[in-house]
This record gives C-alpha cells, sequence and structure tokens, in this order.
C-alpha cells in the first residue's frame, strides 16, 4: 500500500488543494479590485449607436476631462446615413461600472444647439478611472442607445 | 543538491510557490513600470502631483456672495464669529465648536451648543472649494452653511430679530459699510424667527412679509460676512508637499520633507491597493462627494441618519441657497444645485468625504465621531463591514497589520498649520468679552 492512499495523506492533499485554490482566489480577487479598466475599451468620442440608428460624437470643453468639475459637453447626432439630428428627446445616465455606481450629478440635455448639435450641462466625474456615459436617444429614426467610455 | 520532497513538506512547498510566482509578478510589473531608478512610475507621480496643495489654486468665487472677497466683510465675519451674544444663552460662538487652536473643531465625537448635536464638529480650512457644506451637504455655500446652526434649537439657539437686534446696537457701522444702509428695526420684537419654539416663531409670522423680507436679507448678511472671513482659512503644506516637491524635482530630501520607508510605502499604499485617494482625490483629499462607508451607529442613541438623501432635499428647496432671493448668484452660476442628484441609491446614509489635510489633529472621526483612532479607521476600511442601512461601497482590502501601520504613518505626513491673514485666528479683543 502506497503512501498516497493513507487517510492522513488524503487529507493533506485536500487541504493543500483546498489552500492553493483560496491563495488563487485571492489573488484574482486582489487582482479584480485594484485591475484598471478592461482592456481594449473603446474611448474614441465618436460612436455609432447601440441599434445602429444613429452616430455620435461627443464634444468636451478642453482636450482633457477634468476631475471633480461640472462641465459642459456638446453631443452632435447624425441618422447613419448623415443626416444631423436637431429634434431629440435624449436622456443621459452613466458611472463607473467596476465601482456599481452612478455618476453623481443628474446631467441633462439642456437644448438643441443646431445643425445636429446638442448641449450637455451638469456632468461631472469625482474620480479617477473607467466611466461610461450613456445617452438614450428618442428621435424620429426610433430609440437608441449612444455609450462613451471615457476615462480620466 | 536536489532533495526529494518529503510528504511532511507539500504544503509549505506549495505556498512558497504561489507566494513566489505572486512576488516575481510584482517585482518585474514594479521593474517595467518605473524609470531607472525612480521611486514612482508615470501614473504614480500624476497621482503624487494631483494630491499636492500646490495644485490647489486659487479660492473659487462665489458668485452667490458679492461681499465674499471684501476685507471689511471679512472683519466684520471674523468678529461674528467669536461673539456668544449670537445664541440664546449668551455663551455659544461659532468658535466655541469650531475653535481655530484646533483646526476649527472641538475634539467631541458631537457638538455641544446650547445642547447636544447629533453631529460632528467639521472644520473649516478649505472649505471655500467645497460645492457642498455640512456632513450631508444641505446647504450650497459657505454663508449658507453658517446660518443653519445660529437658528438651530441645540446650536447658538437664537433667532433672527435678536441677531439683527445685535447687529443694530453693536455692529451697525461696520455692517452699513459693508451691505449698506440697515433697515428699521423698531417693528421687531426682540425674539423672532422661523424656529423650533412656538412663541419666536408665532412672533415671527405676526411681522409683515416685508418686516420679514428685510431682517431674513439681513441675517443673509450675516452669513456672506462669515463666509467672507471663513473662505480666508487654509491649509499650508505639509510634510507631504514636501515631499512631492522634492520627488518630483528628482531632489535629495532634506530633513523637512524625507519621509520614512513606512510613511513612503503608507503613501503607495494610499494611492494604490488600499483605494484611498478614489474618494480622497484631490489636493485637498476629497472628491466633495458623499459616499455609505458603512460606519457603525453611534453609541448614542440618535435618530436615524439618512445623510445626504435627506440632506439634498433640504438644499435644493433651502430658503439660502444659490437660486434663492438672497443669493447674489444669476441662475446659471448654481449648476451643482441644477444637477443634483436627488434621488440617487447611493445617497442613503451617505456623507461627505472630509478632507484629510491634519486628519491626524482632529480625532474622533466620521459623521458622529463614532470611530476614536486613526488606527481604527484604517481598520474599519479594511474590514469594510455592511452598512447599519443603505449599501456600503467599501470592499474588504484585506490589509496586513504593517500595511495599515503604514497608512497611518503617511497620513500622519499630511499635518500643517492654518494659514489666515493677520489676527483672523484668534479672537478678537473687542468680541473677547
Amino acid at each position: 500500500m502506497s503512501a498516497s492512499n493513507t487517510p492522513a495523506y488524503s487529507r493533506r492533499t485536500a487541504l493543500i488543494k483546498t489552500l492553493a485554490s483560496a491563495g488563487a482566489a485571492t489573488l484574482l480577487t486582489a487582482c479584480m479590485m485594484f485591475a484598471g479598466p478592461p482592456k481594449g475599451l473603446d474611448y474614441s468620442r465618436t460612436r455609432l449607436s447601440e441599434g445602429g440608428l444613429y452616430r455620435a460624437t461627443i464634444r468636451p470643453q478642453g482636450d482633457s476631462i477634468p476631475q471633480g468639475k461640472l462641465q459642459r459637453w456638446t453631443l452632435h447626432m447624425e441618422t447613419s446615413t448623415g443626416t444631423p439630428v436637431d429634434s431629440a428627446v435624449v436622456s443621459v445616465d452613466g458611472g463607473m461600472p467596476q465601482h456599481g455606481h452612478g455618476l453623481p450629478t443628474k446631467p441633462r440635455v439642456t437644448r438643441a444647439l443646431g445643425n445636429g448639435d446638442h448641449l450637455v450641462e451638469g456632468l461631472k466625474f469625482n474620480m479617477g478611472g473607467w466611466w461610461v456615459v450613456k445617452f438614450r436617444v428618442n428621435a424620429s429614426a426610433g430609440s437608441d442607445s449612444l455609450v462613451f467610455n471615457v476615462r480620466l | 543538491m536536489l532533495r526529494a520532497i518529503t510528504h511532511s513538506e507539500p504544503l509549505a512547498v506549495v505556498m512558497s510557490m504561489v507566494a513566489g510566482v505572486f512576488a516575481s509578478t510584482l517585482i518585474s510589473a514594479s521593474a517595467d513600470r518605473h524609470g531607472p531608478g525612480g521611486r514612482w512610475s508615470a501614473e504614480e507621480r500624476a497621482a503624487l502631483r494631483s494630491l499636492s496643495i500646490a495644485t490647489l489654486g486659487p479660492v473659487p468665487a462665489d458668485p452667490s456672495n458679492r461681499y465674499a472677497d471684501q476685507p471689511n466683510a471679512g472683519e466684520l465675519g471674523r468678529r461674528l464669529f467669536f461673539d456668544t451674544r449670537l445664541s440664546a444663552n449668551g455663551k455659544v460662538s461659532c468658535a466655541s465648536c469650531h475653535l481655530p487652536s484646533r483646526n476649527f473643531q472641538d475634539d467631541k465625537p458631537l457638538a455641544d451648543g446650547v445642547g447636544r448635536t447629533a453631529r460632528r464638529t467639521m472644520p473649516v480650512a478649505g472649505t471655500a472649494y467645497s460645492p457642498w457644506q455640512f456632513w450631508d451637504g444641505r446647504a450650497d455655500s459657505q454663508w449658507a452653511q453658517a446660518l443653519g446652526p445660529l437658528e438651530s434649537a441645540v446650536e447658538h439657539g437664537g433667532d433672527r430679530t435678536q441677531y439683527a437686534h445685535v447687529i443694530a446696537s453693536d455692529y451697525r457701522e461696520m455692517y452699513e459699510t459693508v451691505f449698506g444702509r440697515m433697515p428699521n428695526l423698531r417693528g421687531a420684537p426682540p425674539h423672532a424667527g422661523p424656529v423650533a419654539d412656538s412663541t419666536r416663531s408665532a412672533a415671527w409670522q405676526q411681522l409683515s412679509a416685508l418686516g420679514r423680507d428685510d431682517i431674513s436679507r439681513m441675517y443673509a448678511n450675516i452669513g456672506k460676512a462669515i463666509a467672507a472671513y471663513e473662505r480666508r482659512i487654509g491649509v499650508a503644506p505639509s510634510r507631504f508637499d514636501r515631499y512631492v516637491d522634492a520627488e518630483l524635482a528628482g531632489r535629495r530630501h532634506a530633513s523637512d520633507d524625507a519621509f520614512s520607508s513606512d510613511e513612503e510605502a503608507g503613501l503607495r499604499l494610499f494611492i494604490g491597493r488600499a483605494n484611498c485617494s478614489t474618494c480622497h482625490n484631490g489636493p485637498l483629499f476629497t472628491d466633495n462627494h458623499f459616499h455609505n462607508t458603512g460606519v457603525p451607529a453611534p453609541a448614542t442613541a440618535l435618530p436615524i441618519d439618512s445623510g445626504r438623501a435627506v440632506g439634498v432635499r433640504q438644499v435644493v428647496s433651502a430658503e439660502f441657497n444659490c437660486t434663492s432671493r438672497y443669493s447674489d448668484a444669476k441662475p446659471e452660476d448654481c449648476d451643482e444645485l441644477r444637477f443634483a442628484d436627488t434621488d440617487g441609491a447611493g445617497l442613503v446614509r451617505a456623507f461627505k468625504t472630509p478632507s484629510l489635510r491634519n486628519v491626524a489633529e482632529r480625532p474622533p472621526f466620521m459623521h458622529a465621531g463614532q470611530i476614536a483612532t486613526l488606527a481604527d479607521v484604517i481598520a474599519h476600511y479594511d474590514r469594510a463591514p455592511a452598512s447599519p442601512f443603505g449599501h456600503s461601497e467599501l470592499k474588504p482590502l484585506r490589509l496586513s497589520s504593517t500595511d495599515r501601520r503604514q497608512l497611518e504613518a503617511f497620513l500622519r505626513t499630511l499635518s500643517s498649520p492654518l494659514t489666515a491673514p493677520q489676527g483672523y485666528l484668534e479672537p478678537p479683543v473687542a468680541a473677547a468679552r
């Protein structure tokens, strides 16, 4: 009878397996908690809506998006065929997917500026990291959602 | 020499293999991220810069208070801040709880005015940078904040006509220099105001609408003068700021800007895996927002405190907010209020992220002074317990006792003297009666 079949050895093996998997789980959790944003996120400022009905561009005020300051963006919207969308009901939502919380403010599209441009007011990002800003658009071409990734 | 693994050793071997893989990953990551000889990666250097007081900038304008930067208003505010006649019993001034010699706080879990309050006194330095005041942000300016305690039954306990009469009898000239002619107070009873006390509240209702408005405007001006005083109170660079200056400039450290190895490791944890700088960000170490961090219920029996969930409802309808008739701001200057989140799930039992400047100088901690020491605060964030109600944003950190000690060592480097114009930190001679 080999030593590996003794009850004592089996218990030890089970213990080792448990500890090793617990260690791996701890490492994995730690990595998930402290990891940066997922790789391969599209941070481009021009995106096609999820259902393909609209193409939109966000224009923050400067090149970089400041942390902790209220800001106004311009949202430019066109149909998929390139016609500017001026008449639309747009709601704004978002948050930090890795933190599980939403935006710290309630931004709104406050007016249409013409030529497909819309003023978005009340945006704020109070933490560094990966944020998502979603626009739900309801216009004559139909309802669709635009999702932008933002990294601070 | 290779040695056979006996059956008594596999546990140690597996664990050392796990540790070895983890350590070598860290070492190689660290070698990749840091430049040759550099102690901090480019990303870490950006984080250090963002926390340095050198990036703070001048005190932002307060469009809701056109007197905010008038020295005469600041001087009047200074006198009012220390004046105990602005209270029900003649014994309580702003400085009774906001002691200038103690970083404008009182070292107590719950503040004592004419009665006992339900919250911890907050420090004043740097609050001009925040869009929200109080633990729950129920005021949107320093001047609106100052008016809350004056009418609270447990803080100053006084009322509007009482305060107007104090101004008329003792500060008339100073007041009129700043704010213009004072209204006639002949019809104003000694005690009246929209306060909890029914007699004084009834007396207030008997005044004409015009009389109430005149007195409320004087009351708002008291707040604006106090704000003109408070907004000039700041913090000097700390050893942390000097350390960052030297690190970013690649300078050798002198005795007043060096960090011990514990302090340096604590800083690395603070901006790294302890996640502190997620909320404690920017040069004042606050995101000026509200978070439920599962702080335990106070030991003293207090009414349920829903924090920001209630505070935000109060501020949007507040008599003295940015869009009120007593504000000097245009509606477009009040975007924080216009776009405030009024119903998010995360507001329940969320409290304002306090600045960590001088944090080691002012235990106890949290909104009702629930936690006595810095070490216990760090242990709380490490453990991340569930919130008494609402949902805590925290996740357990799994810090070692060394990590916790190092974090505390770092937090102690954030202490520095306050900055203020000459004489601002002492009671005026005339008010020290």
